[in-house]
């Protein structure tokens, strides 16, 4: 029993982003096959070109309930199968964190959250996860047939030219007890700090919530590339939505690149951000402890600096 | 209403973790311990929908050592009214210590069983689930907001770009994120009163489970960082850095 079940994400007909890097994980603890579970209420556009980033096989799981997220039906159509694989992947989405507890507690078996590394020890899954806030590293023995809850870009996505066979999967018959109405879009539809490849966030020294239009400009310069976070100081005070506060008790984000503009650099912050590749800080004390983090540092009041960078990001991405 | 919220004890979010001898766990010496930030937004919105129901009753459960007593009193110096101490070493495996929460809340006719998302110690983000998933009661983690009227729950949870609105009769497990509530202080009344509430202590054995832990490292440090320079007129020098060097412009 070597093959791995994934189960990926759909919403609104389509796959979630993910789904490759998903796979490559996947294809680091077996030699098998790799199957991919996709439960929705009809066709989801993208997935012929799961074979090529590593689905042997694409499980197709159809359901009315699976029209919006179905927690109920997805864990029990996934612990229904999971008994012939070593493992079951899921991505540490909002959605899979939720998702792979239910499906572990089905299946009788362990879970592990938000894995940043995965192999194989033995006939155990060996899997590094991020603990205290990213503050230390915990190495975990998972005994086989248990639920790995993959960090978003702990692998690249490979390409693999698997056959991507398809096949339906029953659904078991299930109790509905959660009803999930359809995904309310964010007022802005902006992207989410979670899913953007740069990250620029904010600070009490904005010192006002209109000044984050500074920063809603600095992400423009990236065309679509960036959000705008915030640290929590400025959550609290109602300068920005909770959605964006990055930080222990906010998002965790591993971006490419992350800005932190006129935030101190508290170690709560920290602990959202420091797997980021970049990170830049600006900030007017040069004794901040961002400036520890950070890759690189800009000493200087943000109202002068990021207005620059913002000139200079337009001219550079003009070439 | 009944209402049951878990509570974890945890470090405090701004210990300096030392690896303890061992590799394992860390070093608890000197750590000050507090009750898991998560879990007070779960024990604010127990008090709360008492508040407003003006009746029910609050029920904090912790399972651990001798010293969760010491956290399970600050809740009940919340508000909370009486406190239950399941006396045990929880397992590695978050399922072994779902199932002895599960065990003791089933038959308890609760209404509502509240948790935090996750603990800031292991980051587990599971309890609430599998507690759910035990007892076959609906379930949605990570709420940021929470109504309850006519035996059903209306619940919402922040998605990646945007927010997911779920809603679920009663009894119902649910995991409670930030941005819920504001979890009030205990008051000094509170304190006093915490003392006299009940605190009832159940030995249990969770379970082994599947888990082993291995070791527990700190993390690589991230190389040095440089300040490019002052101001607006260091702005040519971080471009040069960001895309040349860096490449992610
Ligand atoms: C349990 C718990 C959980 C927490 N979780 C989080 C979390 O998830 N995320 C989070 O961010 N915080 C979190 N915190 C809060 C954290 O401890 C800090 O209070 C917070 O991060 C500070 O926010 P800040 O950096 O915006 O503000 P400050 O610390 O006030 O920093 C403002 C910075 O702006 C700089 N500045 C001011 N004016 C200018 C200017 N004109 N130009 C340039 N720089 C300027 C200042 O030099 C200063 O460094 C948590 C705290 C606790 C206790």
């Amino acid at each position: 029993m070597t093959d791995i079940l994934v189960v990926l994400e759909v919403r609104d007909g389509a796959l979630r982003k993910g789904a490759g890097e998903l796979l490559a994980a996947a294809r680091r603890i077996t030699d098998g096959s790799v199957d991919a579970l996709v439960c929705s209420a009809g066709a989801v556009n993208g997935l012929d070109a799961l074979g090529a980033v590593g689905a042997d096989r694409v499980l197709t799981a159809l359901h009315p309930d699976f029209a919006t997220y179905c927690p109920d039906g997805i864990a029990a159509t996934a612990a229904s199968i999971a008994s012939s694989y070593r493992a079951v992947l899921v991505a540490a989405t909002a959605t899979g964190k939720d998702l792979g507890p239910r499906i572990a507690a089905r299946m009788n078996a362990p879970c592990a959250m938000d894995v940043t590394s995965l192999d194989m020890n033995g006939n155990a899954i060996r899997v590094v996860r991020p603990v205290y806030a990213g503050k230390a590293l915990q190495t975990l023995d998972v005994s086989s047939s248990g639920v790995i809850v993959v960090r978003p870009g702990a692998y690249p996505a490979g390409q693999h030219g698997r056959p991507g066979a398809t096949a339906a999967v029953n659904v078991p018959s299930f109790t509905r007890r959660l009803e999930v109405a359809a995904v309310r879009k964010s007022d802005k539809g902006a992207l989410d700090v979670a899913e953007a490849r740069v990250v620029i966030s904010g600070g009490r020294g904005l010192g006002d919530p209109k000044n984050f239009a500074l920063l809603d400009e600095l992400a423009a310069a990236f065309g679509g590339e960036a959000a705008v976070g915030a640290s929590r100081a400025v959550v609290d005070a109602g300068w920005a939505e909770h959605g964006a506060q990055v930080g222990q008790t906010g998002k965790t984000v591993a971006p490419e690149l992350y800005i932190a503009v006129g935030i101190s650099g508290a170690i709560q912050h920290l602990a959202g951000m420091r797997t980021a590749k970049v990170i830049v800080a600006i900030n007017r004390d040069k004794d901040a402890p961002i400036f520890k983090v950070a890759d690189y540092g800009i000493v200087g009041d943000l109202f002068e600096v990021v207005p620059a960078l913002t000139a200079a990001v337009k001219q550079a991405r003009a070439h | 209403m009944k209402i049951a919220v878990c509570l974890r004890r945890v470090p405090d979010t701004t210990t300096k973790i030392v690896v303890a001898a061992g590799g394992k766990s860390i070093d608890e010496a000197g750590v000050k311990f507090v009750a898991n930030p998560y879990d007070e937004y779960a024990l604010e919105a127990a008090l709360a929908l008492k508040d407003a129901a003006g009746s029910g009753e609050t029920t904090v459960v912790a399972l651990g050592g001798d010293i969760v007593q010491e956290t399970l009193r600050t809740a009940l110096a919340m508000g909370i009214d009486r406190a239950v101490h399941l006396q045990g070493t929880p397992s590695a495996d978050g399922l072994a210590n779902a199932r002895v929460l599960a065990d003791h809340l089933r038959g308890g006719g609760y209404d509502l069983i509240l948790c935090g998302k996750l603990a800031v110690d292991d980051y587990g983000q599971q309890t609430g689930a599998m507690i759910a998933e035990l007892l076959e009661l609906p379930c949605a983690t990570a709420i940021t907001r929470l109504d309850v009227a006519y035996g059903r729950a209306s619940v919402e949870r922040e998605v990646e770009g945007g927010v997911e609105a779920a809603s679920c009769a009663l009894p119902a497990v649910f995991s409670c994120d930030k941005g819920l509530n504001n979890p009030r202080l205990p008051s000094l009344k509170g304190i006093m009163a915490a003392k006299k509430k009940p605190l009832e202590v159940i030995a249990v054995t969770p379970d082994a489970g599947g888990v082993t832990v291995v070791a527990l490292a700190l993390p690589p440090e991230r190389a040095p960082g440089k300040i490019v320079g002052e101001g607006a007129a260091a702005v040519p020098a971080l471009m040069q850095a960001l895309t040349s060097d860096a490449k992610v412009i």
